[in-house]
């Protein structure tokens, strides 16, 4: 296995706000390696995303130390990160194509290979054809393929996913977990997948990590094994029920 | 697409007819109701009073021209330099924008006369008074549009690293021009009562100082001239911001 891609080991965050504390993540240790796709499940408002942005380097930290990267794997913390959220937030004004190409422009990459780059991305998140559109041509489900073929652009190492189909009906949801699940193993990414679905979660993730109601302490992680690729009927496996009950009893939810 | 055309075709002829039936209406009431001409003059004899040279209509119409559209272009730019140092600099805003809030309440009508007073007559003087006037609500817009970008979006941005003249250039602008389109239709027509306020306040060109001048002998058909050419102008500056609007704002086809 070697050294693990990120590695967590006792993340304290508090915010301040108006003079006063809030603790957010007491103490939050993980490791992941490269190329695994992580599910972090926990109650509203436990701190995921605050997990999530102190990873993006957007928050800073209190206590313990947040690595990533490796010697073989080397991780830029200016261009390797890659962010799908809630909501697709696409640039109403752009299309589509331009859309995905943002974090490209930010980045000053060359124009004429991003844009061709774009193209192929758009064809793998199922968007082939769109690409002169504008956001509110697309249904939420392909503005949030659009979203994730932004965070792809610019080939970053690691993913980190904000319930990123939260917003989107049942039967849509199901639909874009398989595409995730195909996007995940052609693209070769590291992602990191917070969720409140614990069916989601299984059925995601190579490893789902479950975290305490706030504070944030991780309350327990397990590996998930059910082969790739996952179909829709290992749903209904008895290991996969497993996996969820053990989710809903450290949720306090049995 | 055709029937996009026919459909504008449709919008301009209905436009223009509603103009012509304003005129109608006008021609019948002076002549039904046997207005004098000193009260209300018709549609014909307004239109006559262009022929009568002494009151110099091309100079007059491009002096107030230039402090219209001067005032305005100036309140555009100073405006929305103001707002972008406002969303840049905190405490700039927290200092200026109370203080804006303030001085805006001054009825600028009551400045005039210390205008005179510092400025003497002019074409500057009035350019000043249409700035004034208008500059306020295209701050307040586009402080407003500056703002409301979505957080996420903004952490997007930052987390790879992004410049604060990314952000406003990809982002805060662009998602700002229909808020700042907003200020800038209100204050189209803020500026045109700015700069005929400050030609009255006093001056010695423009078609507010010609009107007051005409006000004497009561040449009554100059007077109408004299709005109605007034009015053109800023029907012209409000074309031009909608036609800049429609360029420049991406909108959802679905809403009309
Ligand atoms: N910028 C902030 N300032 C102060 N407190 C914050 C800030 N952001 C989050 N918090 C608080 O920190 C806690 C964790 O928030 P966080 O958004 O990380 O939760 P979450 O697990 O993502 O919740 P949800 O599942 O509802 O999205 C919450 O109680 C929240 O109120
Ligand atoms: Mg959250």
């Amino acid at each position: 296995m070697g050294e693990p891609f990120i590695r967590l080991d006792g993340v304290r965050k508090t915010y301040r706000t108006r003079g006063e504390e809030f603790l957010a993540i007491s103490e939050a240790s993980f490791d992941v390696e490269a190329g695994e796709l992580v599910s972090l499940v926990g109650p509203s408002g436990c701190g995921k995303t605050t997990l999530l942005k102190i990873l993006a380097g957007l928050h800073p930290h209190d206590s313990g130390t947040v690595m990533i990267g490796t010697p073989s794997e080397p991780f830029n913390p200016a261009r390797d990160i890659g962010m799908v959220f809630q909501q697709p937030l696409l640039l109403k004004w752009r299309r589509i194509i331009d859309n995905v190409l943002l974090p490209a422009e930010i980045l000053g990459l060359p124009p004429a290979e991003s844009r061709a780059r774009a193209r192929d991305l758009l064809a793998l998140v199922g968007l082939g054809g769109a690409e002169d559109k504008y956001p509110y041509e697309l249904s939420g489900g392909m503005q949030q393929r659009a979203a994730i073929a932004r965070a792809l652009i610019h080939d970053p190492k690691l993913i980190l996913m904000d319930e990123p189909f939260g917003a989107l009906d049942a039967l849509t949801r199901e639909k874009m977990n398989l595409e995730l699940l195909r996007i995940w193993a052609q693209a070769k990414k590291t992602i990191i997948f917070v969720t409140h679905g614990i069916t989601e979660a299984v059925f995601l993730g190579t490893r789902v990590i479950v975290l305490t109601a706030g504070p944030a302490r991780m309350a327990d992680h397990f590996p998930v094994a059910l082969p790739h690729p996952r179909t829709l009927d290992m749903k209904t496996h008895e290991r996969f029920g497993e996996y969820a009950r053990r989710i809903y009893r450290l949720l306090g939810m049995e | 697409m055709v029937s996009n055309r026919a459909e504008t075709l449709q919008r301009y002829s209905l436009a223009a007819l509603s103009h012509l039936a304003l005129i109608a209406a006008w021609q019948f009431f002076v002549v039904y109701h046997e207005v004098p001409r000193f009260v209300m003059p018709t549609p014909r004899a307004t239109i006559e009073a262009l022929l009568i040279p002494n009151y110099r209509w091309l100079e007059n119409i491009w002096v107030t021209s230039v402090e219209i559209f001067g005032g305005y272009l100036l309140a555009v730019f100073v405006g929305i330099l103001t707002a972008l140092l406002f969303s840049w600099f905190r405490t700039f805003e927290l200092v200026a924008m109370p203080l804006l809030v303030s001085l805006n309440m001054i009825p600028k009508v009551a400045l005039g006369p210390l205008i005179i007073v510092w400025f003497k007559y002019g074409i500057g003087p009035n350019i000043m008074m249409a700035f004034a006037i208008c500059f306020f609500p295209i701050v307040l817009t586009t402080a407003r549009g500056l703002r409301e970008v979505e957080p996420d979006l903004l952490d997007l941005v930052r987390a790879l690293k992004g410049s604060r003249w990314q952000i406003f250039a990809k982002i805060q602008l662009p998602n700002a021009l229909p808020y700042i389109f907003s200020g800038m239709k209100v204050a189209a027509i803020l500026a045109v009562a700015g700069a005929i306020v400050g030609e009255f306040l006093g001056s010695d060109r423009g078609l507010g100082y010609l009107m007051l001048q005409v006000q004497v002998t009561l040449d009554t058909p100059a007077m109408f001239m004299a709005v109605i050419l007034i009015t053109l102008i800023g029907v012209v500056l409000y074309g031009i911001v909608l036609a800049l609007e429609n360029l420049l704002v991406v909108r959802d086809a679905r809403i009309r």
